[in-house]
């Protein structure tokens, strides 16, 4: 009984938007580079190195501006030698992922030991956060005021990403090319596109949203950095992606899917379940999901075949 | 009369070593339509992918106009009013025919697109040159000819004046193909050049003003089509007499071996494809499927060869039910199947061409042993492919999608005779295939009906089927309408009655091609 008060709390719905954040922005640019045709397997080094790289930015440049720049900035860069060695050197996009992840585990306790003397975290620094927002007439509402109004600045970036991304890629050039060029490249560059170019692009503008969802782990959800803090989300927020079948709304409703879980799973741990138990529910609830989804899509192309043999 | 378009001496030598145009020289008149011709693999379309930018060529000079090119990207042969339609479709099919057209050229209002802009040019260009497609379909829902006029269309949009067709007939219904030439004809008048590409040299003598052929990357002259006949062109093309007429011994056909009975095919959205069809085929005979394309053929063997369902009836081997089963089961009981799109279901195109004729193969002991592969065996045996269906390739090692079109499908052909069928489903086995080969294709066709097999012969070409087929049922909307047991005594015009469903047969004579007792 206490559960279900909990999870239908304003609190709890607060907490999940909170948690939905990092996967939306991830999800988002995961969604940017699956529709050009490309793997991003780097989302989760992505984001770490753009947590830790915000956090020390803004601790070494004084504001939150140089940590906005150094945290987008660093993704970018990484996202750059992604794009870079999959388009022009070839290589295979799963391996450079792979790599991105393996080399962002190392190379961020590296810098954070260099830089604060410590291999844990980034408490000893004084670093900026994105600051949280009341939205004025909203904060008002009774319980709607409360679950949504207060949230962190990037949190609403998020959310207005997603009707970004549904603009770009439905009802700009760029957006229609990205998707030709995901579906069918010898189509493009036979129309004097450049493939490479396209997908350059949307490995960049995935970078960004990815190093957003990064910094919002350090410099919003918590206010410093923790070593490996991105914990499996840059996964997730594929598995959102493909869930959300690649487009920007999909991505915005399974994020929120598997941030539900990920908040039971803070719930449920009341019951004094296994911690180990409780972490394991949002994935198990994904693939009972999928399964009775594509289930039920059988069953119903077979009574339509039966109506159709009986008629 | 002004040239439009020049190629000189061009040289191509691929990265891979191979040396596809050797010394090629065209020169194309403005307002005229040229035909570029030349046996599988002589470099044709190597030539126009030259000047499209696609490929650069190893040395020679380009003129267009007049004035010495340099063509390095597709970007610019648009500039210079180049368009090229492709052997194979460039084609986005889940987007909507507005959307493959502006594709790169997008009108704007802002930074989004013009939608309601995009429609509405889309909408005119296709009125204005005959050529109308609803602009909001989806590419997927466009038949074979609808999809290739979106290609030209295409073209034409982005300003093309010079227009490549690479083999556009090949996948085409001769009423399709009636209706292209007067396309074409009618943008010739309004002053457009166009180049026409295609191993059909009916098409050639009724469509074009000029003829360039080309063999094994050389050219071999250039001619007024008016002045050379068909026989011309292919000893040209081959460099010996080629025999169009199809020679074959008459049939005896034996015992049933494959039959279809009452066989209905629908699909989840109500559908009917194939409404009650029955037939056999029997041993020792090549019996031909005629019809419009579109009237259920390709459901119908889709479900022959385990690749789509049957929703009554059956389907029997040799008294052995094989409705529904998989195209491994109906496979292992010697159902061959040249499939008609050789390049999503014939073959695997980044695999070596061995490996594409030995992949039904692997049960067979002199491939494997204990479980591993025997590379010694396998590429010996591509070998004997290779030579045995005269596939033109580097080695048998090469990746089979580098191949040109025609010899892509030979190593279908080539993996399907050799898996010692009893029944051969032969799905347009000669499209895209030059003169020579398509003969040598049919010789194998007859050689194995010769041998007791039954062959069940599929094509949108009249002289294929009419030459080719010993007895022909012909589909008309999704059931039999006509069964014609002397395919000798038939002639063109009467099977087109049939076809085009003017005319019926009873349905006593229509109940004969099961040859039940
Ligand atoms: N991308 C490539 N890499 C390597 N070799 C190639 C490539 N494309 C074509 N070739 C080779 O170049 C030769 C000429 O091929 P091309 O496609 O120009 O022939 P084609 O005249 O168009 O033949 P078809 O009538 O069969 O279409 C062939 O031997 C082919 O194997
Ligand atoms: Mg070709």
């Amino acid at each position: 009984m206490s559960v279900l008060q909990n999870i239908l709390s304003t609190e709890f719905i607060y907490m999940w938007i909170r948690v939905a954040t990092p996967i939306l922005l991830a999800a988002l640019g995961a969604m940017v580079c699956s529709k050009a045709g490309v793997v991003n397997l780097g989302l989760e080094g992505i984001m770490l190195i753009s947590s830790l790289f915000g956090v020390l930015c803004s601790a070494v440049g004084g504001n939150l501006f140089w940590g906005f720049v150094g945290g987008v900035g660093s993704a970018l860069v990484v996202s750059v030698i992604f794009a870079y060695f999959h388009l022009v050197l070839n290589a295979n996009a799963t391996l450079c992922g792979t790599a991105i992840n393996t080399a962002a585990t190392g190379l961020t306790i590296f810098v954070l030991q260099l830089a604060t003397g410590e291999k844990g975290n980034s408490s000893s620094l004084h670093s900026f956060s994105f600051p949280n927002v009341e939205i004025p007439l909203i904060r008002d509402i009774p319980i709607l005021g409360d679950i949504l109004s207060g949230h962190n600045t990037l949190t609403y970036l998020a959310l207005l990403m997603v009707l970004v991304c549904y603009l770009l890629m439905y009802k700009t050039p760029l957006g229609l090319r990205m998707r030709v060029v995901g579906e069918n490249p010898h189509a493009a560059s036979s129309v004097g596109q450049n493939v490479v170019k396209i997908r350059f692009i949307a490995i960049v503008l995935c970078g960004v949203l990815t190093g957003l969802g990064g910094m919002y782990l350090s410099m919003g959800y918590m206010d410093m950095f923790v070593r490996d803090m991105v914990a499996g989300r840059g996964f997730i927020a594929l598995a959102a992606c493909s869930m959300g079948q690649a487009t920007p709304i999909g991505a915005l409703v399974s994020s929120l899917v598997f941030a539900f879980f990920d908040g039971l799973s803070n719930v449920l741990q009341v019951l004094q379940l296994p911690s180990q138990f409780v972490q394991m529910l949002p994935y198990v609830a994904t693939i009972v999901g999928l399964t009775i989804f594509s289930i039920q899509k059988s069953i119903r192309a077979k009574q339509k075949m039966n109506k159709i043999k009986a008629g | 009369m002004a040239e439009a378009l020049q190629m000189k001496n061009i040289v191509k030598v691929y990265s891979n070593g191979v040396m596809a145009n050797k010394d090629v020289t065209l020169c194309v008149n403005e307002g005229e339509i040229h035909a570029l011709s030349g046996e599988n693999g002589a470099g044709k379309s190597t030539l126009m992918k030259i000047l499209f930018g696609e490929e650069q060529a190893t040395s020679g000079e380009i003129y267009v106009n007049g004035k010495k090119v340099n063509i390095t990207s597709p970007q610019m042969a648009i500039g210079l009013g180049i368009g090229m339609v492709h052997q194979h479709f460039m084609l986005v099919p889940s987007l909507s025919v507005t959307e493959n057209m502006i594709m790169g050229v997008e009108p704007k209002k802002g930074i989004f697109i013009d939608r309601k802009y995009a429609r509405q040019q889309v909408e005119e260009i296709g009125k204005k040159y005959n050529l109308y497609i609803d602009p909001d379909k989806k590419i997927s829902e466009l038949t074979v000819g609808q999809k290739q006029k979106v290609e030209i269309l295409k073209a034409l949009f982005r300003g093309a004046k010079i227009l490549i067709l690479d083999e556009p007939t090949a996948v085409l219904t001769p009423q399709e193909t009636a209706e292209l030439f007067e396309e074409l004809k009618h943008l010739k008048e309004s002053g457009y050049t166009i180049i026409f590409i295609s191993h059909k040299l009916n098409e050639i003598k009724e469509l074009c003003d000029r003829i360039t052929i080309i063999r094994r990357g050389v050219t071999m002259g250039v001619h007024n089509v008016a002045d050379v006949s068909e026989e011309d062109i292919s000893r040209l093309m081959v460099g010996r007499d080629v025999v169009q007429k199809i020679v074959k011994d008459p049939a005896h056909p034996g015992e049933s071996l494959l039959r279809v009975k009452d066989v209905k095919i629908v699909d989840e959205t109500g559908t009917v494809y194939v409404d009650g069809v029955s037939f056999s085929l029997r041993e020792g005979e090549i019996l031909g499927i005629a019809g419009v394309e579109g009237n259920g053929q390709s459901q119908l063997i889709d479900a022959i060869t385990g690749m789509g369902h049957i929703s009554a009836g059956s389907i029997s081997l040799r008294d052995k039910d094989i409705s529904g089963a998989s195209v491994r089961k109906i496979r292992s009981m010697h159902i061959a199947h040249i499939p008609e799109d050789r390049m999503t279901t014939g073959v695997a195109a980044s695999l070596s061409i061995t490996e594409n004729v030995i992949a039904d193969k692997l049960s067979w002991k002199r491939f494997v042993r204990g479980g591993v592969l025997r590379r010694k065996e396998m590429r010996a045996y591509g070998q004997e492919m290779v030579d045995a269906y005269q596939i033109l390739c580097k080695s048998q090692d090469v990746e089979i999608g580098s191949l040109s079109g025609g010899n892509i499908q030979k190593g279908v052909v080539a993996r399907e005779l050799s898996s010692e069928p009893l029944v051969i489903v032969a799905n347009q086995p000669t499209r895209g295939v030059d003169v020579g080969a398509s003969e040598f294709i049919r010789h194998q066709l007859i050689r194995a009906r010769d041998q007791r097999k039954g062959v069940l012969l599929i094509t949108s070409d009249l002289n294929e089927v009419l030459g080719l087929a010993d007895s022909l049922i012909v589909m008309y909307e999704g059931k039999i309408v006509a069964y014609i047991q002397d395919v000798a005594s038939m002639t063109e015009s009467e099977l087109g009655t049939y076809m085009l469903g003017i005319q019926k047969q009873s349905a006593a004579q229509i109940k004969e091609a099961l040859h039940e007792d």
